[in-house]
């Protein structure tokens, strides 16, 4: 059978066309005006790939030493920890972060007063902060970003060929590869570039003046399980964690995905025997 | 086409049910025994792949409907909270979202493809016009779909968009503020585009209905431009085109699956994982994929009526497509210069999307005025001009013939291995 598709070479043609007129110019990488991150491995990429549970948990231990002490995870509960695609600690080992968890959670008790308490498995991550304005004033004018689904909401211009290629390596990883980009691209602002009182300078932000003092430091945290104590191995760890909290159905995801292709590779085969079986007997159509 | 029925009721039920409510002869007759050309390919599935993404659309946007909740302080978390904790919500939005660009991306090749085998022409001018209506329809939903999660793409994707009407003389702003329901974009928005975005998939299926309809009376057009004469040039629908169509679907389906499963993010924004926030310009405020050709006419026009009126007129001039073409002829098979000449639009139309995508500075707004020059002169001067002075080449007797001459023709192969 010969697929009678008369659109396929000059389509290729017209697509040629459009897609040379892009290579000319390319989106500038620099839009947002950061320097372009550099790639990273990551566990969960590609087809196959899925979440390292212990990354998962020295990220965790990142998150709850450094970051949190800033930033907020609203849409995370405590349960989520426990759950199978996950850090997967044990629950009574969750149970216990949570009770001693530094931040309360304002809730009413049943005489019908305001009280604080410990957050419970259901509680989401508590802000430390009354409102949006009490944070700023406490950040120098600065709002630490909710972390929840940063992940997904901080990306980088790929640049031409490569936002066409990400669709089948299936590069997916733009918005960790920037948070630890950015996390390493603390550095000194080059000469004559003012950074006001109470900011910093880093590579890879937007405009480069960022309001986040350099979170992390070799041999800040412990982990004691021989992985190295070093700022670019807990930056890695934080963003996995990040990237888990922002897309907590990642494993089951690409897993499902699996039988979904199979089976409908197998089911397009079948189709296909179908309409040759049906159309063998038109005159004209072998 | 229609008219003759071929339909007989074996059964007692059925011949009870056909002299009240022939529901049973209308199926048979429109959906097993209608003639379907036999020279038709593969571009042609398209219509039928849009059905299935229609009926994925709405089956999913229901279920999402159910958890989602409009209004400005609890849309984004609700989305969130279907992402987490609604059993296989991921899975149920992702499919929505990328269903849409699906349904985009199959609409397009179906216009190009009745643009490059002439399907507007008589007697399909009808059909051709209630497409262009949906393709309209589609773009209204779709703009409103993606104002529901309420990031800051939406936000300001809506704020763009809603402005346009300000550019009206004198009512501009008094339809701008009854629009919003509001000073500004506001939760007045989002719940009236909430409600139409539900309403109007079913509108869609309403025309849907009438465009099946009217393709049903005049048939089909097919790559050899003659109409069928003999029951030897069609087949029947069923098995013949529902066979063939449901491998187009089959394969259509891998690729949705890709895409959901593996790079769900890639055709959206990351700004729209930001909620909305009025305070907060995003850098670039850029449509989905599908809206950026029209997006690219309209900033390529300095005035902001003429841009406006240049970017609706762009879909309006495809309604009047049928009466711009004078040429006899509709299959571009047998139109030499026509079929060149498509194939540039189609690139031009590549090129204004990407301008779309690209900021308003530079070297880009005049590329979009060149590229909006060549959308608009290929409908008012190319298609009148081509009519008069193309000679199109020799039509064959009938389909049959047309297919055993290209049965008989040597392989390229054949060709290249005899010189």
């Amino acid at each position: 059978m010969t697929i009678k598709f008369r659109f396929a070479a000059p389509l290729a043609l017209a697509l040629g066309l459009a897609v040379s007129s892009l290579a000319v110019s390319t989106p500038p990488a620099k839009a947002s005006g950061g320097d372009t991150p550099h790639l990273q491995e990551w566990s969960f990429a590609g087809f196959l790939g899925q979440y390292d549970k212990d990354q998962l948990r020295r990220g965790f231990k990142v998150f709850q030493t450094v970051c949190v002490s800033c930033h907020t995870l609203d849409k995370v509960a405590f349960r989520n920890l426990a759950e199978p695609g996950g850090p997967e600690l044990p629950l009574d080992e969750v149970q216990q972060i949570a009770a001693g968890w530094p931040i309360q959670v304002k809730d009413i008790n049943d005489k019908g007063d305001p009280i604080e308490r410990a957050p419970r498995l259901a509680d989401r991550f508590p802000s430390q902060y009354p409102n949006e304005e009490a944070a700023r004033v406490m950040h120098n004018g600065a709002l630490p970003p909710d972390q929840s689904v940063i992940a997904k909401a901080r990306t980088f211009q790929r640049g031409f060929p490569w936002w066409v290629t990400d669709i089948f390596t299936q590069y997916n990883e733009n918005g960790v590869d920037y948070i630890v980009a950015l996390l390493n691209g603390y550095e000194d602002a080059p000469e004559g570039f003012k950074v006001p009182d109470g900011s910093f300078y880093n590579k890879y932000f937007p405009g480069h003046i960022i309001g986040m003092a350099p979170p992390l430091a070799d041999g800040l945290i412990t982990y004691g399980d021989g992985t190295p104590e070093t700022q670019f191995q807990y930056s890695k760890d934080v963003a996995a964690f990040l990237m888990w909290a922002a897309e907590p159905t990642l494993d089951v995801r690409k897993r499902i995905g699996w039988y979904v292709l199979g089976f409908l590779v197998i089911f397009a085969g079948l189709l296909y025997a179908t309409k040759w079986t049906v159309w063998r007997q038109v005159k004209g159509h072998a | 086409m229609s008219g003759h029925s071929s339909y007989q009721p074996r059964t007692g039920i059925e011949r009870w049910l056909d002299t009240r409510l022939p529901i049973v002869r209308m199926i048979y007759d429109q959906f097993v025994a209608f003639p379907v050309p036999k020279n038709i390919n593969y571009a042609y599935a398209f219509g039928a792949i849009l059905a299935v993404f229609l009926i994925v659309q709405i089956v999913s946007g229901v279920v999402l409907a159910m958890h989602y909740i409009p209004h400005e302080t609890m849309a984004f978390a609700s989305i969130e909270h279907i992402m987490r904790d609604v059993n296989y919500g991921w899975l149920i939005r992702y499919i929505h979202m990328n269903g849409a660009s699906f349904f985009f991306f199959a609409v397009y090749v179906h216009t190009f493809r009745g643009m490059y085998y002439g399907s507007y022409k008589e007697p399909r001018e009808i059909l051709w016009i209630l497409g262009v209506i949906i393709l309209i329809l589609m773009m209204a939903t779709a703009f409103m779909g993606y104002v529901l999660p309420w990031g800051q793409m939406s936000f300001w994707g809506a704020t763009v968009i809603t402005n346009l009407f300000s550019a009206i003389p004198f009512i501009g702003d008094p339809i701008v503020t009854w629009l919003w329901g509001g000073y500004a974009v506001g939760n007045p928005t989002l719940t009236r585009f909430y409600s139409l975005h539900y309403l109007l998939p079913f509108v869609i299926v309403g025309v849907v209905i009438l465009h099946v309809w009217a393709l049903h009376v005049t048939g089909q057009t097919n790559p050899d431009n003659v109409d069928p004469k003999t029951p030897d040039d069609t087949v029947h629908f069923t098995p013949f085109a529902l066979t063939k169509d449901a491998f187009a679907i089959g394969l259509c389906f891998i690729a949705f699956a890709w895409f959901v499963f593996y790079v769900p993010n890639y055709l959206g924004h990351a700004d729209n994982y930001v909620p909305a926030n009025p305070g907060v310009t995003p850098a670039h405020i850029v449509p989905e994929w599908y809206l950026l050709p029209f997006y690219a006419i309209l900033r390529a026009v300095p005035d902001k009526l003429g841009g406006v009126i240049a970017m609706f007129g762009a879909l309006i001039v495809l309604i009047f497509l049928p009466w711009l073409d004078g040429s006899k002829v509709k299959s571009a098979a047998y139109r030499p210069w026509y079929r060149v000449f498509f194939w540039i639009f189609v690139a031009d139309c590549i090129f204004l999307g990407w301008l779309g995508a690209m900021p308003a500075e530079g070297i880009y707004p005049t590329l979009s005025q060149v590229g909006t020059a060549w959308y608009f002169a290929h409908f008012f001067i190319i298609i009148p001009a081509l009519g008069y002075f193309e000679k199109p080449k020799p039509l064959p007797e009938s389909i049959s013939e047309a297919v055993r001459l290209r049965h008989e023709r040597p392989s390229l192969y054949a060709r290249l291995m005899n010189r």
